[in-house]
């Protein structure tokens, strides 16, 4: 054995050893989302996409000389070219211009209608989840009734009979759109609500408000979220299915979905028309999903690692 | 005696986002056929890992072997592929884990469960497998066999899930049965059925067993030989007269004093061992207790201790039975139940080859 | 489970009656509707208009009889042509329209599920990114340009398939494909998550230590738990068939009833609209049921007998 001082062997204790000291950092849970949510590629390559449309959504009609709304019967139907980068329509309306408005008008429709089913779904399912008993039967028996209404045949009937506008829409959309919020936001209350720290806060006395605000709604946080960041991508197909039923916005507004319907029949000779407006609704689609689908990989404690 | 199982230098890590974790630290331990040996520490010491890598059921990757050699009847596991391990687990060795709530699948009847490794493993008839799980469940003590077997989980009470585990375990006639905190998720009277069950099933089958636990009660109730792990290393081994009646390590001491005992009715407290276990990604240097060890002397802090061996079987890894080391007192309500046990050296003999 | 069935049945019966309460209010608020009086109509539909909601009644009593009629199944009138009843579109345009519509739910759920299950067995390797990818296309690409670009490929530029109409069976599969696409997608991203989560479960360990197979364990213990979210999904996948359907037969110019539905609504032909909405709604809460039920026979932890979902 090799020859050790004798020195080592006193006794020093474990005093003045903070033992209970984590050694690992501990991460908060935004923390350690946020971490888990940057290394997922495709997500990260949903937020960049997002990015780039939104700011051409803002500045992109600024960039040409062409108003968007202006007929130039002149030059219908010409191809991409340095002067109309992405072609012009029909009418010799700049596609560039008008992919970008319609831009502001797509994005617009999913993220009010996204806003809107979040703010009464979180209302509704907040309170039924937290008051429980009667209110809740009630609520949630309404919410099961008019879950039952077929949602796109109802928004067709509403655009039908309301006329065609961008509130209307947004009107038809919301009108049942919220309740599958409004049932999440109760489920994650209803298994908030009986857990200790809630209860905790409770006898101390702490008041309904009180305990949304500081308890409720950052736990809740999460799936929300998911489900508002999945709303948008699908308010914007709602758009564009309706506008190919012809119960779109009326010309000379653009939207990407107006577009891409007046673009189907010219597809053979005139493919840029529904090329720019189809590439950009797939490609918005497809970086909500993908944030969304991250968020929730992000989110979910059993993937923790 | 014949060795069923020999682990020999085993260590397993974890990548992770942190590091690596290195959740096994070169363990060895033997077991002999129709022995049981329990492996007892706290959560995070890496006894689950241990065994759930004798039946290589750690997901690979995140989980890697890195070092040593698992072999069970003197052959090696280590290096089978996992179409080869089919034919040791389920056959060889059966596992029955802590939450009998989750491991079983919900939407598979009782029966059918225990007829899969019948029928994969013994080549049995469908009609046969069924009668041996009828007999598989009237062992494990479960009434009106005839009609639980077609009966789902969810129609069974957690006890009863339990002995449907075991049943599952034993239907193939394995020779190890690993059993991972098997009681712990069950009320305390039916934990004494439970474990009652396992030695009589033990003794009619003459399986070897390894019993993972946190509960040095349960381990004097069922277990031959005992091996107490801490920080992904096994820290002391020994017979249970060993452990409990002349204990080395301080940890060792550390269970036994925090643990309730309706001897010592005086009014003296349970100690709890302070602080939390080490962090496997970067363990501490010298010996991964000493931080939370009062005996701690300066060389638990800057080097690792050997094995030092107290009798035949008794072996524990402390700087503690150095010869140069003071001679110290265990606490209060370990030192009332010392013994001196017949079979143990003059001194201890530093273990050659040990780290 | 009789109970349960009731229970939903009432439902289904309110939200159906505040379906077709609200489709009569609505159409009555709608310009140029079918209850106002000064509108010029051919006399033949005036008469019919007349015969069918009693235009000079009372609104109550046009409410009343229109609830009624709707019970009997009598859907009313056109509102634009006068030789056609809403039952008349129905009866010729649904068999096609079911036909389809079949043939797209097949193709979804065992591409779905195939593409889903493959991704979940190799997830994070290059398998599961494949079948991802073509899972995104498909729900970001929306039906009426994948299947405008699917018929401009296959069928006008390459001559592979037929461009329209529904004669043989190899009409059938560019509309089957293309109503597929974004359910099948979804199907995929379902049963990825669902056998993920599933296959993280303590039962897969038990059925691993058994000795059993990769192969066994994930058809005999995976899946099944796994189909359990793909069954409550078949709703909504017949919600989102139905409407499908619309811009589909549009554009393969298909007779089934979604076309028709389609030319009601550039008709402004109220009556249609009205009719074949109620008819959708009916068809679509019945196979929401059907579902359900389907589900609680799947499932052997739901005790629907007590009308509530027992864990």
């Amino acid at each position: 054995m090799q020859q050790i001082s004798k020195d080592k062997f006193q006794i020093v204790g474990n005093e003045g050893i903070n033992s209970e000291k984590i050694e690992k950092p501990s991460l908060s849970f935004w923390k350690d989302v946020s971490i888990r949510f940057r290394k997922n590629k495709l997500a990260m390559f949903g937020i960049v996409l997002l990015v780039l449309l939104v700011f051409f959504a803002i500045f992109g009609p600024y960039m040409t000389e062409y108003d968007y709304a202006k007929n130039d019967l002149m030059n219908t139907n010409k191809a991409p070219s340095s002067e109309h980068w992405f072609g012009t329509d029909d009418l010799g309306r700049d596609v560039f211009t008008r992919t970008w408005e319609g831009a502001r008008i797509s994005l617009a429709i999913g993220v009010l209608a996204a806003l809107i089913d979040f703010t009464i779904g979180v209302l509704w399912g907040g309170i039924s989840g937290f008051k429980g008993g009667r209110v809740d039967e009630f609520m949630m028996r309404t919410a099961d009734i008019l879950y039952g209404v077929p949602y796109l045949l109802l928004v067709i009937l509403l655009m039908v009979v309301l006329g065609q506008s961008l509130g209307t829409m947004i009107l038809a959309m919301t009108i049942t759109g919220w309740i599958n919020m409004s049932r999440i936001v109760r489920g994650q209350v209803l298994s908030l609500k009986n857990q200790e720290y809630v209860l905790a806060s409770r006898t101390l006395g702490a008041g309904l408000t009180r305990i949304m605000g500081k308890h409720l709604i950052p736990n809740t946080m999460g799936p929300i979220l998911v489900t508002m960041t999945l709303t948008v991508p699908a308010a914007i197909f709602t758009e564009a299915f309706l506008s190919f039923l012809g119960l779109g916005l009326t010309p000379p507004l653009a939207s990407w979905g107006t577009m891409a319907s007046d673009g189907l029949p010219a597809l053979k000779y005139y493919p840029w028309r529904l090329f720019f407006p189809a590439t950009f609704i797939a490609l918005t689609i497809f970086a909500f999903n993908v944030i969304g689908d991250g968020l929730r990989d992000a989110l979910d404690p059993r993937l923790r690692k | 005696m014949e060795k069923i199982l020999e682990v020999k230098d085993l260590s397993v890590s974890f990548q992770t986002y942190g590091g690596e974790v290195q959740a096994v630290r070169n363990v060895n331990f033997d077991l002999y056929k129709g022995e049981t040996l329990a492996i007892v520490g706290e959560s995070g010491s890496g006894k689950s890992v241990t065994t759930q890598t004798i039946m290589k059921l750690i997901p690979m990757p995140p989980g890697k072997i890195k070092s040593g050699q698992i072999l069970f009847e003197g052959k090696d596991i280590v290096p089978l592929s996992d179409k080869q391990m089919e034919k040791v687990r389920g056959k060889e060795i059966s596992m029955i884990f802590q939450d009998p709530m989750t491991s079983l699948n919900p939407t598979m009847k009782i029966g059918r469960q225990i007829m899969e490794g019948l029928i994969k493993h013994q080549n049995m008839s469908t009609s046969s497998a069924k009668e041996r799980a009828i007999e598989m469940l009237r062992l494990v003590g479960i009434p009106m066999p005839e009609r639980r077997v077609n009966q789902y989980p969810h129609e069974f009470s957690g006890g009863m899930r339990q002995r449907a585990m075991i049943a599952i375990a034993l239907a193939a006639n394995p020779k190890l049965l690993i059993a991972d905190e098997p009681t712990t998720a069950l009320d305390v009277t039916i934990q004494a059925q439970i474990l009652e069950l396992m030695k009589d099933l033990q003794s009619k089958m003459n399986t070897s067993i390894i019993f993972i636990t946190h509960d040095l009660g349960v381990v004097a109730n069922v277990a031959d030989r005992v091996a107490v792990m801490y920080g992904g290393q096994i820290v002391e081994t020994g017979t249970v007269d060993e452990i409990f009646y002349d204990p080395r390590h301080p940890y060792t001491w550390g269970l036994l004093a925090s643990m309730p005992s309706l001897e010592n009715d005086d009014k003296s407290e349970l100690a709890a061992i302070p602080g939390t276990p080490p962090d496997l990604t970067n363990p501490p240097k010298g010996d991964a207790f000493a931080a939370r060890n009062p005996y701690a002397m300066q060389i638990d802090f800057e080097e690792e201790p050997p094995l030092f061996q107290i009798s035949e079987t008794h072996f524990a890894k402390t700087w503690l039975l150095h010869p140069d080391a003071p001679a110290v007192e265990p606490p209060d309500a370990v030192k009332r139940r010392m013994r001196k046990l017949s079979s143990t050296f003059d001194k201890p003999v530093l273990v050659k080859g040990g780290k | 489970m009789a109970k349960y069935i009731t229970r939903r049945l009432i439902y289904m019966v309110v939200s159906l009656y505040l379906i077709v309460t609200a489709t009569f209010f609505l159409m009555r608020l709608a310009p140029g509707n079918p209850f106002t009086s000064e509108k010029k109509l051919p006399p033949e539909i005036e008469a019919a208009l007349n015969e069918h909601f009693g235009l000079n009644d009372p609104w109550y009593a046009q409410y009343g009889d229109y609830l009624l009629r709707i019970a009997q199944w009598d859907f009313g009138p056109s509102f634009k042509y006068k030789t056609r009843t809403v039952n008349d579109l129905i009866s010729e345009g649904f068999p096609v329209s079911l036909a389809l519509g079949a043939q797209a739910i097949l193709i979804a759920l065992a591409l779905g599920l195939i593409l889903g299950i493959i991704a979940a067995l190799y997830h994070n390797k290059w398998q599961d990114y494949g079948a991802m990818i073509i899972a995104v296309l498909g729900i970001s690409v929306p039906s009426f340009i994948m299947a405008t670009v699917l018929q401009y490929f296959f069928a006008i530029k390459w001559g592979l398939l037929p461009v329209a109409r529904w004669d043989s069976f190899m009409h059938t599969i560019l509309p089957s494909l293309a109503l597929a696409a974004s359910p099948m997608a979804f199907i995929a991203r379902l049963t990825r998550s669902s056998m993920l989560e599933v296959l993280a479960n303590d039962y897969i360990r038990t059925a691993k230590s058994k000795g059993l197979s990769k192969g066994v364990i994930t058809v005999k213990h995976a899946i099944r738990n796994a189909l359990l979210p793909v069954v409550s999904y078949m709703g909504p996948l017949s919600a989102g068939i139905i409407t499908g359907s619309f811009v589909i037969e549009r554009i393969f110019g298909i007779p089934g009833l979604g076309s028709h539905f389609v030319t009601s609504i550039s008709n402004r032909d109220y009556t249609v609209i009205m009719g074949v909405t109620v008819f959708y709604s009916i068809i679509l809460l019945v196979s929401i049921l059907l579902v359900d039920i389907a589900y609680g026979l799947i499932d052997p932890r739901i005790k629907i007998a007590g009308g509530k979902k027992g864990e």
